[in-house]
């Protein structure tokens, strides 16, 4: 199976998370954001970072990528797509997602080791969770505050599309210690915290956000 | 003023000069006249001025810092020595990996984010240059009394600018170290080392050869940001209309930085540059005459092909501007087309500016006028060099005279509170709040950073290689007795390497101090020289590179001497580290090496204003058996964890060990107070299965090491001679302090 990575100018965690992929087993394949070509991906992950250096507002630049015409559309046609901490930016400010990210509450960058609940284990990046499962994986954001209204947030929380949580102190004002949700239809997921980072215990707090990689492999096997 | 030009400069040859505004004596003034044979054109002047500055010349510590040559050991690592941007050392299997660090200070006191910032963004630029990929940075930190009015004004800019900086360069913070004195109040130190890996073949150099060659600055525009540092353009002399009084202090983009790293890699991997000059103090004055002294020896500049932020810049405003982000490289005609091009993908802004030439001329022209020409080396090399007078002050014999005079725990409750005042003090505290603010994941190959002994990345993900380094600097030693301060500062860099079982391969330094005018600093900054190179040489390890900083003072009051030492290690499977805590109970506990009563200069002696005493003297023989006795413990797998000791001596040591995992211990010390307290050198907790206490006793004896038994790991306390602190007592005590004083 073949999963994008995009590298936007400024995008950092795009070499883990193509390693994160090859772990899992797949196949890593470097999109670039001025080539709107997805080489025959059949997911792909926008990893973190600071594209176009958080000019104007995170990832607002970097959602009018040429390579992000062809992801919006595959999108819509239910192809796998995770966005983490600057890809979740991204996905808010491409409206694939509903809601926003802000400044942290405490208004300063939190680089820490963060506990968190999965929560729906129906989408194509959390099958290979258990419902409730708390997992450790690194966080590491200075605008990672999910908001959005209160309609929003009743209907993220009334179908299911809430799939992580923090566990304990909010760690930068999340409406509902949201960390990572969901579309309606379960292909698109944008996630706060750092999968790519907690691979190996070796280098990260944990191996938990393995499963958000072997999870995909699984959706797209069928 | 109209252009100045060489024909005008020699037509004129008694105009009146700012020479003195630019911070030039009058005898540097004229040995430039001298070696130009007729006055220095305005662009001339301004580019000797910044070139031969005490930052950029290093005019009163070099005669002292030859000693890293004479003194330098045999060794085969050293592939790149002392000169280059940084040193680069062999560490096998084809790689090498270079190590530099860097201090800036004196911006970040002005303008503490864009200060640290741009300090970041300046040694990052370094590592770039040699070719290699820039992999981990740390930041030692020095700073006034933590509850001062000017630290809670700096210290959050500072680490808001480190962290917002090197985030954004994808690159992890693998340590560093935040310590309070009230000398350093108006004098923060801020030194920035990072580190980069390449494989051999890849190492660039910083010459300008074949004449013919194009000379291309990519990166950044040039803006009037930067210029000023010694005070140049306050005069307004050379344009009395245009842009004046720019702030000294250079504002950084990291964004731009990051493309322009992935940009000159891929530059590099195509094998596109003959040479290649990061721009950083002195601007285009320093990469233009560094490449072409370290080349050819000459080269042609179109100053006016230097692409502008600002159109209104003079020509030596341009000179001198110290714009960050930019790079100078040379290029074959044959590769520029690719050359353009990658800079083209990466939206990179590009210019060939000009060529090689044979010779011996720096000819800069500004719009067809000549309004350079000057014998590169004149300018980069043949600075002045000034044997400063040296005085070994007074207060050396006075505080050595001085008994310490310190309250000693005898009792469970005087125990208690020791261990729980040290735990919390500032400068031993949990400093979370401070590397929660810096990514130590990105790149995905960190194994260790704050609070380890020393940072571990991974180079290698198939043979699992990897590097260590760590930095430590002890001014209250080099303070008492610079000499042995440096050595000391040596070896607790290396062991704290050691600890973890990597195996210490090369040293950098940053040299922190106040006036160089004063003769008793001066003598300071000699004595740190030579106790550091002796300690190179006795120790076998080479002096890569380093940098100074001087006039960290504030009137008469100079700083502590603070030579940081960042040592390297090599350590061949990562996997195998010794890590600094156990996880689990059950454990032996054994302290390595000699405890004295040694208080001075200690951590709690300064939390009693109590500074003077002697300072230990450092047996670099002895610690290098340690050495080898903590590697050989990793490989031989004898030990569970391993810490060194340090400033608070063994409390805070076990302080650090317990919390680390929330794993206990109990342990029974002889003369508990001293024990506790002292902060000889050269000593290490481990903590092994008591299966190994045969390795470890026969081992400990090959290496001559003292060997005692302190404890056992376990519970929910640690236990010190039946003073239980229990670990969320400790905790909340250790990791407190930061968030009340800056959260």
């Amino acid at each position: 199976m073949k999963i994008g990575v995009v590298t936007f100018p400024g995008t950092l965690d795009d070499r883990d998370a193509a390693r994160a992929v090859r772990y899992a087993g797949g196949e890593a394949i470097s999109l670039w954001h001025n080539d709107a070509d997805l080489k025959g991906v059949d997911a792909v992950i926008l990893p973190g970072g600071f594209s176009y250096g958080d000019y104007l507002r995170c990832g607002a630049i970097s959602r009018f990528s040429p390579v992000m015409e062809p992801i919006i559309d595959a999108a819509h046609g239910g192809m796998p797509l995770l966005g983490i901490c600057n890809g979740f930016q991204v996905l808010a400010e491409a409206h694939l997602i509903p809601g926003a990210l802000t400044r942290n509450h405490e208004l300063h960058f939190l680089c820490r080791d963060q506990k968190l609940t999965i929560e729906n284990t129906d989408t194509a990046w959390t099958s290979s969770f258990s419902s409730g499962q708390e997992i450790l994986i690194p966080l590491k954001n200075g605008e990672g505050a999910y908001m959005c209204d209160d309609k929003t947030l009743a209907e993220l929380e009334g179908e299911g599309r809430i799939i992580a949580r923090y566990v304990g102190e909010n760690p930068n004002g999340s409406r509902n210690l949201i960390a990572g949700i969901t579309n309606a239809r379960g292909n698109v997921v944008g996630l706060m915290p750092h999968p790519e980072h907690a691979i190996d215990s070796l280098t990260g707090p944990s191996a938990d956000g393995l499963g958000f990689f072997t999870s995909v492999l699984k959706a797209l096997v069928g | 003023m109209a252009l100045d030009t060489v024909a005008k400069a020699q037509a004129n040859p008694d105009a009146a000069q700012p020479f003195a505004e630019l911070g030039l004596k009058p005898d540097e003034y004229a040995s430039i006249k001298e070696i130009l044979g007729r006055r220095p054109t305005s662009s001339e002047l301004a580019m000797y001025s910044v070139m031969w500055s005490e930052h950029c010349s290093y005019k009163s510590s070099k005669v002292h810092l030859k000693q890293f040559g004479e003194k330098a050991v045999k060794t085969d690592a050293l592939l790149v020595g002392i000169g280059e941007n940084a040193g680069v050392v062999d560490v096998g299997q084809g790689y090498a990996v270079t190590f530099k660090i860097e201090s800036h200070n004196h911006p970040s006191f002005i303008e503490p984010y864009q200060g640290a910032a741009t300090g970041v963004g300046g040694i990052v630029r370094d590592i770039l240059t040699m070719g290699a990929r820039p992999i981990a940075i740390m930041d030692p930190l020095r700073f006034g009394p933590a509850d001062a009015a000017d630290t809670r004004r700096v210290l959050p800019g500072i680490i808001a600018g480190v962290g917002g900086y090197g985030n954004c360069l994808g690159l992890p913070n693998i340590g560093g170290e935040v310590v309070f004195d009230e000398t350093y109040i108006g004098n923060p130190l801020v030194n920035a080392l990072c580190v980069g890996v390449m494989k051999h073949s890849d190492i660039k150099l910083a010459k300008a050869a074949g004449a013919g060659n194009l000379v291309v600055l990519y990166g950044a525009k040039t803006g009037g940001d930067g210029i000023g540092g010694v005070s140049v353009l306050a005069s307004e002399t050379f344009e009395s209309k245009g842009p004046a009084k720019r702030p000294a202090v250079q504002v950084g983009d990291p964004f731009v930085e990051k493309v322009l790293i992935e940009c000159s890699l891929e530059i590099f991997a195509e094998d596109l540059v003959v040479g290649i000059q990061d721009l950083g103090g002195a601007g285009l004055s320093c990469a233009t005459s560094e490449l072409a002294s370290g080349g050819s020896g000459g080269m042609k500049v179109q100053l006016d092909k230097v692409p502008l932020r600002d159109p209104s810049l003079s020509p030596e405003e341009i000179l001198m501007s110290e714009s960050q982000e930019r790079m100078c490289a040379i290029v074959e005609p044959s590769k520029i087309a690719r050359f353009l091009e990658i800079c083209e993908k990466w939206d990179v802004t590009v210019n060939v500016i000009g060529e090689v030439t044979d010779g011996n001329h720096l000819e800069i022209t500004w719009n067809g006028e000549l309004i350079v020409d000057v014998p590169p080396r004149t300018v980069a090399h043949d600075g002045p060099v000034y044997q400063r007078p040296l005085a070994q002050p007074a207060y050396i014999d006075a505080v050595a005279k001085e008994i310490i005079n310190v309250p000693v725990p005898a009792t469970a409750a005087e125990i208690k509170s020791t261990i729980l005042q040290l735990a919390a003090t500032p400068n031993l505290a949990d400093k979370s709040w401070v590397t929660n603010q810096y990514d130590r994941y990105v790149q995905g190959n960190t194994i260790q950073s704050q609070p380890d002994d020393s940072g571990m990345v991974r180079i290698d993900e198939k043979t699992h290689l990897g590097v260590a380094v760590a930095t430590d600097a002890n001014a209250n030693w080099s303070y008492l007795n610079p000499y042995e301060g440096a050595k000391l500062a040596l070896a607790e860099a290396a062991r704290n390497i050691a600890t973890a079982g990597a195996k210490p391969l090369a040293v950098t330094n940053c040299l922190n101090f106040g006036s160089p005018e004063d003769p008793g600093v001066m003598w300071q900054f000699a004595e740190s020289v030579r106790g550091l190179a002796d300690g190179c040489l006795e120790m076998g390890l080479p002096v890569t590179g380093g940098n100074v900083s001087f006039y960290n003072q504030t009137g008469s009051v100079a700083i502590l001497p603070t030579p940081v030492i960042g040592v390297l290690g090599v350590i061949d499977d990562v996997r195998t580290r010794t890590p600094m805590s156990f996880d689990r109970g059950g454990l032996d506990l054994y302290l390595l090496g000699e405890t004295k009563e040694d208080l001075a200069g200690s951590e709690w002696a300064y939390m009693h204003q109590q500074r003077g005493g002697v300072a230990p003297t450092a047996d670099l023989q002895r610690e290098m058996r340690l050495i080898d006795l903590l590697v050989a413990g990793r490989t031989k797998k004898i030990f569970a964890a391993a810490h060194d000791l340090s400033q608070g001596g063994l409390a805070a040591t076990l302080t650090e060990m317990v919390l680390r995992h929330n794993v206990g211990a109990t342990t029974q010390l002889e003369n508990v107070g001293i024990s506790l307290l002292s902060e000889t050198p050269g000593r290490v907790v481990v903590a092994i299965d008591p299966a190994q206490s045969a390795a470890l006793i026969s081992e400990a004896a090959a290496q001559k090491i003292l060997l005692t038994k302190i404890g056992v790991t376990g519970g929910n306390a640690l236990v010190v001679n039946g003073a239980s602190i229990s670990l969320d007592e400790l905790r909340t005590a250790h990791t407190q302090t930061f968030p009340k004083l800056f959260g």
